[in-house]
């Protein structure tokens, strides 16, 4: 899947189940203190993520991801460690 | 002690999601209730049901909110803000003083249900996701109006079944009454969902006259043979006179006896002593006479034996035995944990607006229900400065509440 494609798929999420403005949604922006994303929000981002990419994200993965860059990315690496 | 009125009511239900479509419906004898095809796909013995949408929360609740709430507290959500808009409580008053909630329920099987077909499907309670376990528990309508509407006062679910709705008004009535508390939101929910009702239907406790389902619940009737599940959710703001007074609320009656009681018996075989020291105790506290009441509005849900055993607790208690009866369950179907505060709006509607409910669906008594006397039609202007309503649960818990005119 194309960063791309990633990008557009989590940002379609984040508006429609997580009912956060397009405009929020800056790669710089923190998950926790700007998008307001708190610890059963990210329970619920487990269970979004496995729906829409396929894999299981571990709770402890969330300690490295601070912002939507960040977000993006840890997606598209276990998307290619997946794909190996 | 304080004199404890009520000032708000909410109600979503399968005859009006407003209190003047429930007036409308409750005057002209019009019923709720309709066939679910599912069910009967799904091996129940009965597809009645009373038919209720649930209410779109989004844009009204955040996602936070939403995630937690099941699909009674969605009506009860929607039943309290109609409350507490009645009984002119807003969220600043709600956020600057101590207001609490003791709401009945007694189930959320469709939550628990749902969360377990995850669990069965991916092997992992990862994926159940964040709102299951609010939605799961019976206190999932007190946790989730407690934090909507923050509130912080007594917080406590009331489960007793069937009664359940019922006890949570009586115990509201009497923290008031004792100073404990100024106001709490009170009420019931219910779910009406297939996934939560199939156990019950296994026992064949409902009607099965599937043929015309406004026809099939018929309490009191000769030809009854059994009840039909419903719900929704009922909401009432009750606090002291005081309080009410100080807001300039509008005061919609008064709560003057709670009488409670267990039957000490069969499980889900009602008896005629425990309800009977239910109402006696009621009238006690009241501090009036049988002959005061000008309306009772019966639990009789259309079961045999349920139905038996009530009209004679009443005839037991009603001396003169002119007071009018009414089952509004001949409408709603059965309202379960929701049934004991809804069944106080509907006879409060009836105070406000002089008539008695019909008991529709009855044709002729049996040898117990001809003893009382039962309002087959609507009575019209019928005034009503006092009512009895009651409420039997499974295990045999009986709650009797007398409401009068505030004067």
């Amino acid at each position: 899947m194309e960063k791309k494609e990633i990008i557009e798929k989590v940002d379609e999420f984040l508006i429609d189940e997580f009912e956060l403005e397009a405009e929020q949604l800056v790669p710089s922006a923190n998950l926790k203190e700007t998008l307001e994303i708190d610890s059963l929000d990210y329970v619920d981002l487990v269970v979004i993520i496995e729906k829409k990419f396929g894999f299981k994200v571990k709770g402890e993965d969330f300690a490295t991801i601070k912002n939507l860059q960040d977000f993006y990315d840890y997606i598209e690496e276990r998307l290619k460690a997946t794909a190996q | 002690m304080k004199r404890v009125v009520i000032t708000g009511l909410g109600i979503y239900s399968t005859i009006g999601k407003t209190i003047d479509e429930v007036k409308n419906s409750l005057y002209e004898g019009r019923s709720g209730i309709g066939f679910d095809p599912v069910r009967k796909e799904m091996g129940f013995r009965s597809g009645l049901t009373g038919i209720l949408e649930r209410p779109n929360l989004k844009g009204l609740l955040k996602r936070r909110q939403r995630v937690g709430i099941a699909e009674e507290g969605e009506y009860a959500y929607m039943a309290t803000v109609d409350a507490l808009a009645q009984a002119k409580v807003d969220q600043d008053y709600l956020d600057k003083n101590v207001v609490g909630i003791l709401y009945g329920n007694d189930s959320s099987a469709k939550a628990v249900v749902e969360s377990h077909e995850v669990l069965k499907a991916k092997k992992d309670t990862a994926l159940i996701g964040s709102g299951g376990i609010f939605q799961s528990m019976n206190s999932t309508i007190t946790m989730s109006l407690s934090t909507i509407f923050r509130l912080k006062g007594i917080n406590l679910t009331v489960s007793a079944a069937c009664a359940s709705g019922s006890h949570a008004i009586g115990l509201a009535y009497q923290l008031i009454k004792s100073g404990l508390e100024e106001t709490i939101i009170c009420g019931g929910g219910q779910e009406v969902n297939a996934d939560s009702m199939g156990s019950f239907d296994g026992l064949g406790a409902f009607s099965t006259y599937e043929e015309d389902p406004q026809k099939a619940c018929r309490p009191f009737d000769k030809t009854r043979n059994g009840l039909v599940p419903s719900g929704g959710a009922a909401t009432l703001i009750v606090e002291s006179f005081e309080s009410a007074q100080k807001r300039g609320a509008p005061i919609l009656g008064e709560i003057i006896g709670y009488g409670f009681s267990s039957n000490g018996d069969h499980i889900s075989v009602p008896n005629i002593e425990g309800p009977t020291r239910a109402m006696k105790m009621a009238l006690n506290m009241a501090d009036i006479k049988s002959s005061g009441l000008d309306y009772i509005n019966a639990h009789a849900t259309a079961t045999p034996v349920g139905d038996q055993n009530e009209a004679e607790a009443i005839a037991n208690i009603v001396s003169n035995n002119n007071t009018p009866v009414s089952s509004t369950k001949s409408m709603t179907g059965h309202e379960m944990w929701m049934g004991g505060a809804s069944e106080i709006i509907y006879s409060l509607i009836m105070m406000h607006n002089d008539f008695v409910a019909p008991n529709i669906n009855f044709s002729e008594p049996d040898e117990h229900s001809k003893k009382i006397n039962i309002a087959t039609k609507t009575l019209k202007s019928h005034n009503i400065d006092t009512f009895l309503s009651n409420s039997f649960g499974f295990g045999g818990t009986n709650s009797a509440i007398i409401v009068k005119k505030f004067k």
